[in-house]
């Protein structure tokens, strides 16, 4: 019986960047875009949810679940924020997910936010790397800094040339000049991301995403209640959630994600799907070496292969497998709680033939939002309804 | 090298001045091992016995330099991941374990051997967003041998 799958009806995202607007201002932005996409009004919501990290730590702001629903006019709606660090989107979408699937909700709104930018960068990065372990924040670990870590380590043992990393910036800014949404909307050069200052080494400024301000909704319903607004719509075909070790170093392999591997599994057999079956994909590229690690841990790519992928060409826009037509979180920005819902917007508007000169073929899609160091990973498949 | 990188590496201490603490890993029932210590270790064995690793050497596995440092860290931030080789004589027991910590230099390469050197303060308390309360500062940074 196909009217019980989840359904997407709207998509919205606000201009990511450095915003005058609190995270108030910018749920309510994406919220109300998002009903007005799909003619849905705010007293038809059922659930309401709001992916966050650290609203409380950024702004000092709690209850922005309630907020939301108070100043969009959802009042009754049952509303909840989902944490999950970097991650929290994608969280957001397989809660959203198993409150239609669950027949607990007929529309359920997500929007996710975070403001940042009024922040220092080391003040940011603090409330970042304060989901590490105790162990690793005395040694004032970063999130940069575990990247750089395992930058070197794949570089040195897959023998991958320095320059195939900065290729996925290249790639990815590529990109985001044809998103009006985007954070960074201009093209870098090689010469300009190897030249960069080093952040942690051997990563570079231009190995590593922007600090953001900005917010996206998609709205959720069952497919039967979907055909009654709208014949384009998406269909979620599959989503999972997995967990690796919290403590980084614990991991057997520091070139294996095992949440990405779990989740992509899960979220493969869930769907029907393969990895051979996606035509677009939305990575977590918070970091360049992360775009490796995602490729290969969903199969896409052979362990200390996905290197050679990108310098080929394959994950260009017009390659084999677009991967982060959006410019992904290294040029579209990353407001922590938005990105997984961004990533959705993005899948969402490629399948539906919307995303304008970023527009791909592709009828199947698939987002993985990372969240801490890969301590936990939400991966969903999308495919048009019918 | 700042002012602040300097003040915390001259807090170094050596064996005969202080009471240092072990850096202790953990030997769960199932014969894993693992650093830091959790109520369980990853099939949900219970820990059963400490090893200590202070006195024994490592292999950097990876290293970083971190040059966008938190508030109240040293900048640059040297940092590793280390093996320790336990060679231990039990055959059903995990013989390596694995630690992340600051280095006492930049200048390493991976597969380098170094050894724990104690610092009573690896980064300002009561700077960064956690309370001071809420967990210990001091610890173990890797030296090369």
């Amino acid at each position: 019986m196909d009217t019980d799958r989840v359904a997407i009806i709207g998509a919205s995202m606000t201009q990511f960047g450095q915003r005058e607007a609190w995270i108030r201002e910018l749920l309510a932005e994406a919220a109300l875009a998002c009903l007005e996409d799909a003619g849905v009004e705010p007293g038809d919501l059922d659930h309401c949810y709001v992916s966050n990290m650290s609203s409380g730590e950024f702004e000092g702001q709690g209850g922005i679940m309630n907020m939301l629903a108070h100043d969009i006019g959802a009042l009754g709606a049952y509303t909840q924020r989902v944490d999950q660090t970097s991650s929290s989107g994608g969280a957001g979408i397989y809660a959203a997910w198993q409150s239609i699937a669950s027949g607990a909700s007929d529309m359920t709104l997500l929007v996710g936010g975070e403001k940042m930018t009024h922040r220092t960068t080391g003040e940011s990065t603090d409330i970042i790397a304060s989901i590490t372990h105790p162990e690793e924040y005395k040694h004032g670990v970063t999130l940069p800094s575990f990247a750089g870590m395992t930058a070197r380590h794949y570089l040195e043992r897959f023998d991958a040339p320095r320059e195939s990393l900065a290729k996925v910036a290249v790639k990815n800014h590529r990109n985001g000049v044809d998103n009006p949404h985007a954070q960074f909307r201009t093209e870098v050069d090689l010469e300009t991301v190897l030249e960069s200052p080093i952040v942690a080494d051997p990563l570079r400024l231009y190995d590593f995403c922007p600090i953001t301000d900005g917010s996206a909704a998609l709205l959720l319903c069952p497919e039967s209640v979907a055909r009654e607004h709208t014949d384009d719509y998406v269909v979620i075909s599959g989503v999972a959630g997995a967990t690796d070790t919290h403590v980084v170093h614990e991991r057997p392999d520091p070139t294996v994600m095992n949440g990405v591997v779990e989740s992509g599994q899960a979220a493969y057999e869930m769907s029907g799907y393969g990895p051979e079956d996606i035509e677009v994909a939305e990575l977590h590229d918070m970091f360049t070496i992360l775009e490796f690690l995602q490729m290969e841990g969903l199969s896409f790519a052979e362990q200390g292969a996905a290197w050679e992928l990108v310098a080929a060409g394959v994950t260009d826009r017009d390659g084999d497998l677009p991967i982060n037509t959006s410019g992904g979180l290294k040029s579209k920005g990353h407001p922590l709680g938005a990105s997984g819902v961004a990533q959705g917007v993005e899948i969402y508007e490629q399948l539906l033939g919307s995303a304008g000169p970023r527009q791909v073929d592709a009828d199947v899609g698939l987002c993985c939002n990372v969240g801490g160091f890969g301590n936990c990973v939400i991966t969903t498949i999308m495919e048009v309804g019918a | 090298m700042t002012d602040h990188e300097s003040t915390i590496d001259h807090e170094s201490t050596t064996d005969d001045e202080r009471d240092e603490p072990p850096m202790e890993a953990v030997r769960y029932a199932d014969g894993s091992i693992g650093f830091p210590r959790h109520h369980r270790g990853p099939n949900g064995a219970k820990p059963v016995d400490t090893v200590d690793l202070s006195e024994r050497t490592a292999t950097v596995v990876t290293w970083t330099t971190s040059t966008a440092t938190p508030p109240g860290v040293r900048e640059p931030n040297h940092l590793a991941i280390v093996e320790f080789d336990l060679d231990l004589e039990d055959d059903d027991a995990d013989s390596t374990v694995r630690a992340l910590g600051q280095l006492t230099t930049g200048t390493v390469e991976s597969g380098e051997t170094v050894r724990p050197v104690y610092v009573p303060e690896l980064r300002e308390p009561g700077v960064g967003i956690k309370l001071t309360e809420s967990q210990s500062w001091d610890g173990y940074r890797f030296e090369p041998v």
